[in-house]
């Protein structure tokens, strides 16, 4: 350890090996068998269930509880898999607490719900370790499809589609796939190699071929896979990032909170990782939560979040709120930055109090500034690089019915595609659906 | 996935799972409403001779007994046979097998004991197309008074007679549903047999009162002040219902006599456990009463992975694999020795099986000041009292001592196998010399 959280600027190894192994444990770690039981148990077998309607996709949670509570995780886990292929990454990513666990008719009834989030990563894992995949490829239909993006959705998208019999090529821009589940989730969430065991695990399928280093402009054209394909999928995510439209954005050590968040991911040895003694957020979402959290997880002093608006706008979750102020996180709310300014890189940022009003949110003339070597932008990612011919409202890839844009033969989804929350479950059933409605078309 | 398809006494069905005689399987919209949710087939409810309608009482007839957590353990009825048109259930039966051809459905029946009323029934069920019929010798309540229900399932003289008259009248095949409420069940399981019954089905309800109410000092459920004996069902009862339906699947006169498992039936696992004690299919009522239709689902996937586990390829590869392992006490191998052990990693110092077997048992653990707790081999009579206490799984097991090894409760090596009826203890050993 050549650095301390008070080195000065940006800089790594500021912990002890150990400490950098506890901060980045798994921030909820696997039920014992025990510990699943007695939760299961708690759960009521609702008739027609509140918590399965607040599931983006469906997953039947009280009979997979059930089969939990006798005994057959496998067969829960089936349950889960059969709505949504990547359910080993939702019980970890999902915000429960504001989907199903927020329906549970126990947080009505006691403030505390069956713990749905932790008992489906009881039965996916439990399935999952045995290297079980537990579905069959339907005999080839002799169809193709493009899958564009390897994330949540175009996984999901590939996988049901394949399962459907159809031969399916799968590219994505990165090196790897997975999408945000590789480079996008907080790495205390996910630890190890789950993401790309998930995606190994979900090609078990059989017939999908992925590519990687492609995208649409990147040796690819919707043209041309349409051509090639007979049905197209993109589910390209959001790849642009935000600006911040404040003086001094250039300044080195101001960059993007979606790409520290991926060099950590992909970066096994935390001590190599750098990160600034005062570090600031500027953002509200669950990706200003993740940077801010692991910031201060690598060893920086002080790290705030500075967001433009109330708490109540946060989008993220009350206990992404919290965990980030149990972590040490600052959370500052209804100001947004002026400028940031530095010799070279960055020092300092002036921020200024907000003010909403009818005329929409102004800056108040009453400023101040915080220490900041290094400052993160997470406020919002945008749609980029969309081919041409596509119609865009709302700065999303325009979808009718289950994922249909308005060129034939071309179906978007996930965070790319306009509709639902920007959420990994989000996202999966967008693929799931919109892979059922490729199906039915290249049947009918 | 393993084929659940049952066959039992030739009658077909896509799993062993049928709703048992009662309210779920009342009528039409229930019974469609199961085999929508996947009910391998349904007892219908029991059907009474023409005439009048039966009367229910309109106050509470169910009475429950529940775990801290509201978990329904078990649940008492006082309502009697169906109480609607025999014409209407009988078309609708009629209705329901013609749309569902590949599921079972088995009429109840319940009519006074004498000839005619058996014959005249009978000969009204032929046009349903319905698969069979079983007769409901058991319900403890109600109808028993009138002569029928209990009261002939308590007589085996009465159960052979009617079971002929069915035989005689009808070509369906023939289950016979024994009460509980009797001293020894082989008796009526025989004298179905004699009476040429394809099957029985067990456990019907026990005579219960679930619980007083201390206010009123008054029997739950309360009509009007007052309560009866109602007949008592749901897990609480599977011990009682597996124990009778192994005494019909081993006795000598009864072996081979397919049986209908009831009797709490709630999970997969119960169900696997009646059928590897012999019964054919399972019959459920308390847990689809409790859950809804819905929980079969649970029931079918987790009977599936067993099979599948246990490389059983249909479910009659199941049935009766346990028998053989139900012996009489005085076969039990008594040098087979045990004695329990404590995980420390996983004790949590709680201290029950201490309790339990200080103030209870054989004073066989030993408590350190600083709550360790430990076994006296040499005290350790290996009860089992102190694993069934332990909130911890797996925390405290037994340990099989090898041959030869010294049992240091006895000082005595232990040998192979030998049980009572050679035991020196046992006069009866002696005589035989």
């Amino acid at each position: 350890m050549t650095n301390s959280p008070l080195t000065p600027g940006v800089a790594s190894g500021r912990l002890a090996p150990d400490e950098y192994a506890l901060n980045f444990a798994d921030i909820a770690p696997r039920f014992a068998p025990h510990e699943a039981r007695v939760a299961a148990d708690r759960c009521y077998f609702c008739h027609d269930a509140p918590c399965m309607t607040a599931c983006p996709t469906t997953i039947d949670i009280p009979l997979f509880i059930r089969q939990i509570a006798t005994g057959t995780p496998e067969a829960a886990a089936k349950t889960i898999f059969s709505q949504n292929i990547l359910g080993g990454m939702c019980a970890r990513v999902c915000p429960t607490e504001t989907l199903c666990e927020e329906a549970c008719v126990r947080e009505a009834a006691e403030g505390k719900p069956v713990e749905i989030g932790r008992l489906q990563r009881y039965a996916t894992d439990s399935l999952m370790e045995k290297g079980v995949h537990p579905f069959t490829r339907a005999k080839a239909s002799g169809k193709t499809v493009a899958v564009v993006g390897a994330g949540p959705a175009g996984l999901a998208a590939a996988h049901r589609l394949a399962m459907k019999g159809h031969a399916v090529t799968v590219y994505d821009a990165r090196a790897k796939a997975g999408g945000l589940n590789e480079f996008g989730i907080a790495s205390y969430k996910a630890p190890g190699s789950f993401a790309a065991d998930e995606v190994a695990w979900l090609m078990k399928i059989g017939g999908i071929r992925v590519e990687t280093g492609k995208a649409i402009g990147k040796g690819l054209t919707l043209d041309a896979l349409r051509k090639e394909f007979d049905a197209v999928l993109l589910a390209v995510g959001l790849a642009g990032v935000n600006a911040l439209r404040a003086e001094g954005e250039a300044l080195k050590n101001v960059v993007n909170a979606v790409d520290f968040i991926a060099e950590l991911r992909q970066q096994p040895d935390r001590a190599r990782l750098k990160v600034g003694r005062d570090v600031v957020v500027i953002g509200g979402g669950m990706t200003a939560v993740d940077a801010a959290v692991q910031s201060k997880l690598l060893g920086a002093e002080n790290v705030t979040i500075a967001y433009r608006r109330g708490r109540e706008k946060m989008s993220a979750s009350p206990y992404e709120q919290e965990l980030a102020a149990s972590k040490g996180v600052r959370i500052l709310h209804n100001v947004a930055p002026v400028r940031v300014t530095g010799e070279g890189a960055a020092q300092e940022v002036e921020l200024a109090y907000t003010e909403e009003g009818p005329g929409g949110l102004k800056l108040s003339a009453q400023t101040f500034r915080l220490k900041a070597d290094q400052v993160m932008k997470a406020i919002g990612q945008t749609l980029s690089g969309t081919p041409e011919g596509l119609r865009i409202e709302g700065a999303k890839i325009a979808v009718t019915g289950a994922g249909r844009t308005s060129v034939a033969g071309v179906w978007a989804a996930g965070d790319c595609a306009q509709g639902g929350e920007d959420l990994t479950v989000t996202a999966v059933a967008e693929g799931r659906d919109a892979a059922e409605d490729i199906h039915a078309s290249l049947a009918g | 996935m393993a084929n659940l398809q049952s066959t039992f006494i030739g009658i077909k069905s896509p799993n062993p799972f049928w709703l048992a005689s009662a309210p779920p399987t009342d009528k039409e919209y229930n019974v469609v409403r199961a085999f929508q949710a996947g009910w391998g087939g349904v007892v219908w409810k029991t059907l009474g001779s023409e005439g009048p309608p039966v009367v229910n009482v309109n106050g509470p007839r169910y009475g429950a007994i529940w775990g801290a957590d509201r978990r329904l353990l078990g649940l008492n009825n006082i309502e009697l046979i169906t109480d609607r048109p025999l014409e209407i259930n009988l078309q609708e039966i009629k209705r329901v097998k013609r749309a569902w051809k590949d599921r079972a459905l088995v009429i109840s029946l319940m009519v006074p004991c004498d000839e005619e009323s058996w014959k005249d029934i009978l000969k009204r069920l032929e046009d349903t197309e319905a698969d069979g019929v079983e007769l409901n010798f058991g319900c403890p309540h109600g109808m028993a008074e009138r002569g029928m229900g209990s009261a002939v399932g308590q007589v085996p003289e009465y159960i052979e007679m009617v079971t002929r008259w069915v035989k005689k009248y009808s070509r369906m095949p023939c289950i016979v549903k024994l009460t509980p409420n009797i001293t020894d069940v082989r008796k009526p399981a025989e004298a179905a047999k004699r009476g040429g019954a394809d099957a029985v089905s067990l456990i019907n309800t026990i005579n219960s009162i679930t619980s007083v109410n201390l206010d009123t000092f008054a029997p739950e459920p309360t009509i009007d002040g007052k309560g009866s004996h109602g007949g008592y069902c749901g897990p609480a009862v599977k011990p009682i219902a597996l124990h009778m339906v192994a005494d019909i699947a081993r006795s000598e006169a009864t072996r081979g006599l397919p049986i209908s498992g009831i009797g709490g039936v709630t999970t997969w696992r119960d169900a696997a456990e009646f059928m590897a004690l012999g019964a054919g299919n399972v019959q459920v009522c308390t847990a689809a009463m409790t859950y809804g239709f819905k929980v079969v689902q649970e029931m079918i996937s987790g009977l599936s992975q067993f099979m599948d586990e246990k490389g059983l390829s249909s479910t009659a590869d199941l049935v009766g694999r346990a028998v053989p392992n139900v012996t009489d006490w005085q076969y039990l191998n008594l040098n087979y020795v045990t004695k329990a052990v404590i995980d420390q990693d996983a004790c949590i110092k709680c201290g029950r099986c201490y309790a339990a077997c200080e103030d209870t048992s054989h004073q066989a653990i030993a408590m350190s000041n600083d709550r360790t707790f430990t076994v006296k081999e040499e005290e350790c009579v290996a009860c089992n009292l102190c694993i069934d206490v332990c909130p911890v799984t797996n925390c405290i097991t037994m340990r099989e001592l090898p041959l030869g090894e010294v049992d240091k409760r006895t000082g005595r090596k232990v040998g192979t196998y030998a049980n009572w009826t050679t035991h020196p203890n046992n006069p009866a050993a002696r005589a035989a010399e």
